[in-house]
């Protein structure tokens, strides 16, 4: 007991020791600061000059001094609390996160069934749900590809965009042509499972030559496939109508138009026209795309194929030598995580009423893959928040006038907000390297289904 | 040797694998036999993994033949099948001498992979599974039964639903062995079961895979340096040096080989003596 008395109050201070890393700290402060800090290069009528700030220099070494001194004398030198004691206790205490996680499903899907009545139709609160439910479902989406089957794609837009051209190109020209105008209204339904159909059918034709491929080398080869859609999409201006994109109708409401004349949703309905309708319309059509992914992806887990794909993560070697066809492990999980994509594309397309080759640049497929890297790899619930946490702070950014006032001239704090993500990223890495959620749900249990620590659940190789 | 009027499950027929300009294996031959434990034993670099790897499809060999008889008659020319179809389709599991399970599944999880293919087909490729078919919830609680089974015998039942990285290492070895049964195989290749086991451990091995032999139509194949492993189980040693056969028959027969003691204990003194005082001669010639 009297040592661990010790342990709480300060031990005696290694001075020299101190002295030592207040030097190094200085040093490793000058070489920054001197380039970045102490010259700043002024533009005057004639000339460019060097305007010499070293107080500024000096100031800001002070306060890093005085904070390392800080940390030295208060926080650095408390002895370590007894190791038993930690232990002995670590093992009964059930984690926060495991009472709460059998709820924490069921309330979100309650809250966002009942978002768009608790908003009490605020046009931009739905737009907001659509928008994040759309980024839930392509992370979930890609979760199967990189979280399940741990192969590492960065060019998961690609199938965001098959899915978009799908309902664009054949909504605009293929069914007038084929069937006429009157099945344009039904165009959504029939194109959605189209959409998914075609994202999957790349899916497999992206997935045969990088079978072979592992790690960074497959992630460098779907980044380019990523680009090569894009720029097929710029391009091939006879199809595609090249950058000007192409304006595609809007959904129905199974045949009936979202408009005010008779014929339309409100006139059915016999309720009085308002475009809030369509919006929620929108956002319960995502909300159940969403769902489907979810509940989908949770039975493929369950069945051989999802086992397989998790297997395939944690050894393919292991995987060849039971008998598992890793070649086909692999293009299922390229062609079900692309058909996500694909769904997910052709909502895109109708929510925005035009498509174009710029809604599908690489910055779309590093949202996405960041979103399921912070959610945590292979974890739904975690992609959820991260979806949030990641379109919910981009957002936040437009509406951030109130920061106008504090910022320089001319600074809009939109530009911000990927600094913003850079630096949330950053924090990830220190204080959760593995994502929001890292325990591993189990497929199957004999008594108890416990949770796997993420440590010991690998990343896959590619 | 009462083994030599059956006929072998697994024949290696001159096999040679060669690595740009090493050799690893030069035209080995020899067969294995059902329910017996064939040991493959011999120094380090003798080309023993390089063996299994071929037979379990991993390499392909330069030269030569592997043909593994079913009882049904059924024959497979191992050294023409993909990794995969060799589990899959001619029944011959494997273990490996680092340990390679699924860490971050549980026991019963890595269980059910490796009963995979019947899975995939009983769910109709997924596609009856993602409905619920009852064929396919009926064949998961049969390899879950199977998998229990497996677990009993490898004493394991108890941490059933703990992740496979979690266990102590002996344990994994067993969860490896067993996880290999489930795939239901003929022939089941063990690359250094004993490695890093302690002597009770092995002892523990040995009726393991005693009971495997004696309780399935499997044979199986094993490469060891534990010698009272070897000794203990194997009905039939096969030893190998520089690639080469350089023995084969019973442990005991082994044992006594003088060709056997020479790659282990190296040639005797007097004979090294004279062979550096030759090539010191001979370096010497050459200079001059």
């Amino acid at each position: 007991m009297s040592s661990q008395d010790l342990g709480a109050t300060r031990a005696g201070y290694d001075w020299p020791a101190i002295i030592k890393d207040l030097i190094g700290t200085t040093i490793v402060s000058l070489l920054l600061m001197v380039p970045i800090v102490a010259y700043k290069s002024v533009i005057t009528q004639y000339s460019l000059v060097l305007q010499a700030r070293w107080g500024t220099v000096a100031i800001i070494l002070a306060v890093i001094l005085g904070a390392r001194l800080m940390m030295h004398l208060f926080v650095w030198n408390r002895e370590p609390a007894p190791v038993s004691a930690a232990k002995a206790s670590a093992p009964p205490k059930k984690s926060l996160s495991e009472q709460i996680g059998p709820w924490v499903f069921p309330a979100l899907v309650a809250f966002a069934v009942l978002l768009p009545i608790i908003s009490g139709g605020d046009r931009r609160t739905i737009d907001l749900g659509i928008y994040i439910l759309t980024y839930v479902m392509l992370g979930w989406g890609l979760n199967i590809v990189v979280g399940l089957a741990g192969l590492l794609d960065l060019g998961y837009v690609a199938f965001y965009a098959v899915g978009a051209y799908a309902y664009a190109l054949l909504s605009t020209v293929y069914f007038p042509l084929w069937f006429g105008d009157g099945m344009v209204p039904w165009a959504f339904y029939i194109t959605l499972p189209i959409a998914g159909l075609l994202a999957a059918l790349w899916g497999v034709i992206l997935g045969f030559p990088v079978l072979r491929l592992r790690g960074d080398y497959l992630a460098i080869v779907t980044l380019a496939f990523g680009e090569i859609i894009r720029l097929v999409l710029i391009n091939w201006f006879d199809f595609t109508n090249g950058p000007q994109g192409i304006t595609v109708p809007k959904a129905t409401f199974f045949g009936l138009p979202f408009t005010a004349g008779p014929g339309g949703f409100a006139d059915f309905f016999g309720i009085e026209h308002n475009r809030i309708y369509y919006y929620m319309f929108l956002y319960y059509v995502i909300l159940l795309l969403a769902l489907l992914t979810y509940f989908v992806t949770n039975r493929l887990r369950r069945l051989p194929i999802g086992r397989a794909w998790e297997a395939l993560r944690e050894d393919e070697i292991a995987c060849r030598s039971l008998g598992i066809n890793t070649t086909n492990t692999k293009l299922t999980a390229f062609a079900i995580g692309a058909m996500f994509g694909g769904f997910a594309g052709c909502f895109f397309a109708t929510r925005q009423g035009f498509v174009s080759p710029e809604s599908f640049v690489f910055i779309e497929s590093a949202i996405i893959l960041a979103i399921v890297v912070l959610g945590g790899l292979g974890s739904q619930i975690g992609i959820v928040f991260a979806a949030i946490a990641i379109m919910g702070s981009f957002e936040l950014f437009r509406e951030l006038s109130v920061l106008q006032e504090y910022l320089p001239e001319g600074t809009d704090p939109v530009h911000f907000r990927m600094l913003a993500v850079g630096l949330a990223m950053v924090l990830m890495m220190r204080f959760r390297p593995r994502g929001f959620v890292t325990r591993r749900q189990p497929t199957v249990f004999l008594k108890e289904r416990k949770a796997v620590s993420g440590d010991l659940v690998k990343e896959g190789h590619g | 040797m009462a083994t030599e009027n059956k006929t072998p499950v697994l024949s290696v027929e001159h096999v040679t694998m060669r690595f740009g300009g090493l050799t690893a294996v030069s035209g080995l031959s020899f067969d294995a036999y059902p329910r017996e434990i064939t040991a493959l034993i011999g120094p380090n670099g003798a080309g023993k993994t390089t063996m299994f790897n071929c037979i379990t499809g991993f390499y392909k060999p330069t030269e030569g033949r592997i043909l593994l008889r079913h009882g049904s008659g059924q024959e497979y020319f191992l050294e023409r099948m993909d990794d995969f179809k060799i589990s899959q389709v001619a029944g011959v599991a494997r273990t490996f001498q680092n340990i390679r399970l699924f860490s971050g599944m549980t026991v019963l999880e890595n269980l059910m992979v490796a009963q995979h293919n019947k899975l995939m087909v009983a769910s109709g490729y997924t596609i009856g599974g993602i409905f619920g078919s009852g064929r396919f919830r009926r064949a998961e609680q049969d390899a879950i039964e199977l998998a229990k089974a497996w677990l009993e015998k490898v004493r394991l039942i108890d941490r059933a639903d703990d992740p496979a990285g979690d266990l102590p290492y002996g344990d994994q070895r067993r969860l490896e062995i067993a996880r290999a049964m489930c795939t239901g195989p003929r022939l089941l290749c063990l690359d250094e079961p004993a490695a890093g086991l302690n002597p009770r451990e092995s002892d523990e091995l040995n009726k393991l895979l005693r009971a495997i032999r004696s309780e399935n139509d499997i044979s199986i194949l094993l490469i060891e340096h534990d010698m009272s492993v070897v000794m203990q189980i194997s009905d039939h040693v096969v030893v190998l040096d520089y690639g080469q056969k350089i023995s084969d028959g019973t442990p005991a027969h082994v044992k006594s080989d003088p060709a056997v003691i020479r790659a282990y204990l190296g040639v005797e003194d007097e004979d090294e003596d004279a062979l550096a005082a030759k090539a010191v001669a001979e370096a010497l010639g050459e200079t001059k």
